[in-house]
């Protein structure tokens, strides 16, 4: 009989996946079966049914394990390699503690960036409209430049909401936030708060704890949080009491909502007043057209409505209204654009630039999380150099294990095993670190950052990184460490010359290009921060505090409160003013003067201030003279800054008229005062006009008599101001203190960037002290040789730190171009910059090149010390 | 008592390995129970089966003579151990047990259908 044969693949399948005890049995079998069936049903069955039994055979019980003697010792091995990895950590506390401590210190940076990073984009998240809530911006063209407005005319909530119901659930028009005072029994506090539209509790979800989210529906409603609620009725139920608001008139609480978050605009909305309050107090109907945009428009998108449809069907809403209410020669020359910006964005893409999104914070997001990656990456480094320097001692191991009979895998397994051990330690104290720092690291982010403890996703996260950095951080050793030959490291000869360090030398130099990257960069952020910070200012701040005038009598009276201020001696000058000396941003057009170019759109920042203003904070004329009380017709004069003379073309413009269209009358220009820094302090300063007034004013600013203790004069003032304003908290604001909190968003950057290159170089110094007292090691008894021989210690010391300074100057070779890249960009935001000299790449060099020496001398010095007949008497 | 564990077609298997007494290997424990029970016995299951059942001693094996229908390979002959003896009496005297709990009644319901 001829023996007939199954399909080849199936049975070669078969004998593939087959335990070896049963192969031969089995197979047998299934012949014995195929021969049956080919006689009895022909091949093409026969074939079939083997297949099929083939199939069924594919099963645990059948199936090889994936490793031989896989029960018998894996776990034994697991627990030695355990066992081993502790005990080298042990033996070598030194190279531990900078293994454990760099990895540890990296993570540390990584877990608090990633905090940072998760915090950011998660904010506004709570709302639970987030996906679907806008605000609808304007993008208006100034002198040929599309400037980009987040706030609105008054009448485009109303607008909107007729005519494009289709596409929006809800408007709500906002006026706010800013504080209101509020009375009850007596008993006031000033509460922030914004005036909403009745829509605005649904659309911003706020969880009531008593009343509705309808609250807003009566004008002379509010809703107060949960935490005003308390300040102003203690433990008394607040629900339907009546408040006094302003001193003007009378509202009714409606409702308490749980305190908003943290994390998300609207995060100091103590309350909500409705937007046909502030309609009515302020006369708002008979005051503001479409040219005011004073107020901020959100809109809520109906479900599963596209935001861009919506956006392009907004925007020729404002140019419409414009035109239908005749104001025509106004608005409509700024050709007014609506679009719609979403909640997503309002955090992190908030710059415009031309009509057209440029990011913002996001830029920030990036450079930290970079940053924060390549922290990490440094201490993974570390841990890799130290491991292949050790490896030589821990050749011999190898080689041993491999004559024993470990395979390759086993030994990669081992020494994933001890990074992995390493790695997980450092994540301990990692946590540790984190948890330490974080009150600093809140303060000076200003967050509200915790450990997530309690959350899956955290740990997963950590976790998963905690692995990936174990096996990055133990590849190399591990598949290095693991490829020896074992005749070769038994015998002695490993020593495979130079090619050995060159891994080695390029990590190091990778480690120092972000260390001296970051270093220039913090310098050059220091730098750009002093230099706005030592800009001529062109007044003077100091000892100027600044109260808001929050009572008629005192406007009423002002001339009289000014001179009963000065009688106390505790102040020296007095005036008022309309905005913050420190902030000014009211701007106002319609101004022509002789020589005007006609098809300027002009626009000056305008202050309006009281006569002392000048005296107060001691501002220099350029030209012409000061305000003065005695001189009836300087209330239609002007005081312009040089800015101003150069914006209007007008070289000697003192005794020059404007004329303020409509009809706000004809002014004569009576000075010209150096720039006064009052706005953004790295932007060149707008053209100003000084207006007097002293019905318009909201703010007093008085210059304190340095004779008094700050403490004292400020009592004084006090008594004063509250003879006037009797029921008001007398609140004022430190005007130097404000000028400085203009830095404070490039300061908190500087001092992270700070903080982290530092800790970037210490764990770079760290893996360099490693391998310095590796290399010290190694070379023992050729420095022992050398020193008989005549060298001097000197000479010693220089020829051990020679390389390594080879390795940190490539580095500062490669940085500066890296970081002139970088740090020219982040300059370029700035208007008022600094230019990046030579000086800083040299300063960094030599700090870079100091601290190495530093490091290594260390070791190179002990090691160029040390009495040779030591090291040569051993073995 | 879960002294002796067997499964339902364990037990067959290892009733049909004492059927064929010596004469037990893969191919002719399949075609006893196929013919036998009237069931389809996959290649797959069985050894499955033979290979725990070894596991757990109630069977051994030996290696028998190589055939030229079987391309030369060994067949593998299958006894019951004393363990599986045990375990097959201990299976066969708790189902007569419980065979013996059983009420008439409970198996000839038709006769007193009208009492109810």
């Amino acid at each position: 009989m001829k023996t007939a044969f199954p399909p080849k693949l199936f049975l070669r399948f078969f004998r593939w996946f087959c335990h070896p005890e049963l192969r031969d049995y089995i197979e047998g079998d299934l012949m014995e079966l195929y021969n049956e069936r080919h006689n009895d049903l022909g091949k093409r069955k026969a074939d079939l049914k083997f297949i099929i039994d083939v199939l069924l055979l594919f099963r645990p019980g059948i199936i090889k394990p994936s490793k031989q003697n896989h029960s018998l010792n894996n776990y034994a091995m697991f627990k030695s390699y355990f066992k081993v990895g502790w005990r080298n950590l042990l033996k070598q506390k030194g190279y531990s503690l900078i293994n454990v401590g760099g990895l540890a210190l990296g993570m540390a940076v990584a877990i608090l960036i990633g905090l940072w990073i998760h915090d950011e984009f998660s904010y506004n998240k709570i709302f639970k409209n987030y996906d679907r809530i806008a605000l609808v911006m304007q993008n208006q063209v100034f002198n040929g430049e599309i400037e980009t407005w987040s706030s609105q005319a008054m009448q485009l909530g109303p607008a909107i909401r007729n005519d494009y119901s289709n596409h929006f659930e809800h408007v709500v028009m906002v006026r706010g936030t800013f504080d209101h005072k509020l009375t009850f029994n007596n008993n006031s506090v000033r509460k922030m708060g914004a005036f909403m539209d009745t829509e605005a509790p649904e659309m911003l979800s706020l969880q009531m704890l008593k009343g509705t989210r309808s609250g807003l529906k009566d004008p002379y409603s509010i809703l107060l949080s949960e935490s005003s609620a308390k300040a102003i009725f203690g433990d008394v139920d607040a629900l339907d009491k009546i408040i006094k608001y302003n001193d003007k008139t009378e509202v009714k609480v409606t409702g308490i909502y749980k305190d908003i978050p943290y994390n998300c605009d609207y995060a100091d909305l103590e309350v909500i007043l409705p937007f046909q309050l502030t309609v009515i107090l302020d006369n708002l109907e008979s005051r503001v057209g479409w040219g005011n945009s004073w107020f901020r428009c959100m809109v809520q998108l109906k479900e599963g409505a596209d935001i861009n449809t919506a956006s392009n069907a907004i925007k020729d809403v404002k140019y419409k209204g414009v035109m239908a209410h005749g104001n025509v020669n106004d608005d409509i020359r700024f050709k007014p654009e609506l679009f719609l910006h979403p909640m997503s964005k309002w955090r992190l893409y908030s710059d415009f630039k031309n009509g057209v999104s440029v990011g913002g914070a996001i830029k920030y997001v990036w450079m930290f999380g970079v940053v924060g990656t390549f922290v990490l990456i440094l201490a993974c480094i570390n841990f890799m150099n130290l491991s292949t320097a050790r490896s030589e001692k821990r050749a011999k191991e190898v080689g041993i294990r491999k004559t024993v009979g470990s395979i390759r895998s086993q030994l990669i397994s081992q020494f994933f095993t001890e990074s992995l051990l390493i790695a997980f330690l450092a994540f301990v104290f990692s946590l540790l670190l984190v948890q330490l720092s974080l009150p600093w690291f809140n303060e000076v982010s200003n967050k509200h950052l915790t450990l997530l403890l309690s959350s899956p996703l955290f740990w997963m996260v950590c976790i998963s990184f905690t692995i990936t950095t174990g096996l990055i951080a133990g590849s190399y050793p591990a598949l290095y460490l693991s490829s020896f030959k074992p005749i070769r490291v038994l015998k002695g000869a490993l020593y495979s010359g130079r090619s050995a360090s060159i891994p080695r030398k390029v990590l190091v130099v990778v480690q120092f290009t972000v260390s001296v990257t970051l270093i220039i960069g913090t310098i050059i952020v220091y730098k750009q921060i002093q230099f706005a910070q030592n800009r001529p200012i062109g007044y003077n701040v100091n000892g100027i505090i600044s109260a808001p005038i929050r009572t008629e009598e005192i406007k009423k009276h002002f001339t009289v409160f000014r001179e009963e201020l000065l009688k106390t001696g505790a102040v020296k000058e007095v005036n008022a003013t309309d905005s913050w000396i420190t902030e000014t941003y009211v701007t106002n057009s319609g101004f022509t003067w002789e020589g005007k170019d006609p098809n300027m759109s002009e626009e000056f920042v305008t202050l309006r201030v009281t006569p002392e203003f000048g005296k107060t904070v001691d501002w220099q004329i350029v030209e012409g003279r000061d305000f003065s009380r005695d001189i009836a017709s300087d209330t239609l004069a002007f005081i312009i800054n040089e800015s101003a003379a150069r914006y209007m073309g007008i070289e000697h413009p003192v005794g020059e008229t404007m004329t303020w269209l409509p009809d706000n009358g004809t002014y004569k220009i009576v000075g010209v005062v150096k720039d006064l820094v009052s706005q953004n302090p790295y932007a060149p300063v707008k053209q100003m006009i000084y207006i007097l007034n002293y019905k318009r004013i909201n703010y007093i600013n008085m210059k304190l008599n340095p004779n008094f203790s700050a403490h004292e004069a400020i009592a004084k003032v006090e008594s004063v101001v509250k003879k006037y304003d009797p029921s008001n908290p007398f609140e004022y604001k430190f005007m130097d203190e404000e000028f400085a909190n203009k830095f404070k968003g490039e300061k908190r950057i500087a001092a992270i960037a700070f903080v982290v290159s530092t800790l970037a170089i210490i764990i770079s110094c760290l893996g360099l002290l490693g391998l310095s007292s590796f290399v010290a090691e190694q070379r023992t008894k050729e420095l022992g040789i050398r020193k008989i021989l005549g060298a001097s210690v000197a000479q010693l010391w220089q020829l051990l730190s020679k390389d390594f300074i080879v390795l940190v100057l490539t580095s500062c070779i490669i940085a500066i171009p890296l970081s002139f890249y970088f740090m020219n960009n982040w300059l370029m935001q700035y208007q008022y910059r600094i230019t990046i000299s030579w000086s800083i790449y040299a300063l960094s060099g030599m700090m870079a090149i100091l601290i190495t020496l530093a490091t290594v001398s260390f070791q190179t010095i002990r090691a160029a010390i040390a009495n040779p007949v030591k090291s040569l008497r051993s073995e | 008592m879960k002294k002796y564990q067997l499964g339902e077609f364990e037990e067959v298997v290892m009733l049909t390995v004492g059927i064929l007494y010596n004469e037990a290997y893969g191919v002719s424990i399949k075609k006893e129970i196929e013919e036998r029970l009237s069931r389809k016995v996959s290649v797959g299951a069985l050894q499955t089966a033979l290979k725990r059942l070894e596991d757990k001693g109630y069977l051994k094996s030996h290696e028998g003579e190589a055939t030229q229908e079987r391309a030369g390979r060994p067949k593998r002959y299958f006894v019951i151990t004393a363990l599986g003896k045990r375990a097959l009496e201990h299976i066969r005297s708790t189902r007569e047990k419980l065979w013996g709990a059983i009420p008439k009644i409970a198996l000839n319901p038709g006769k007193f259908d009208t009492a109810f």
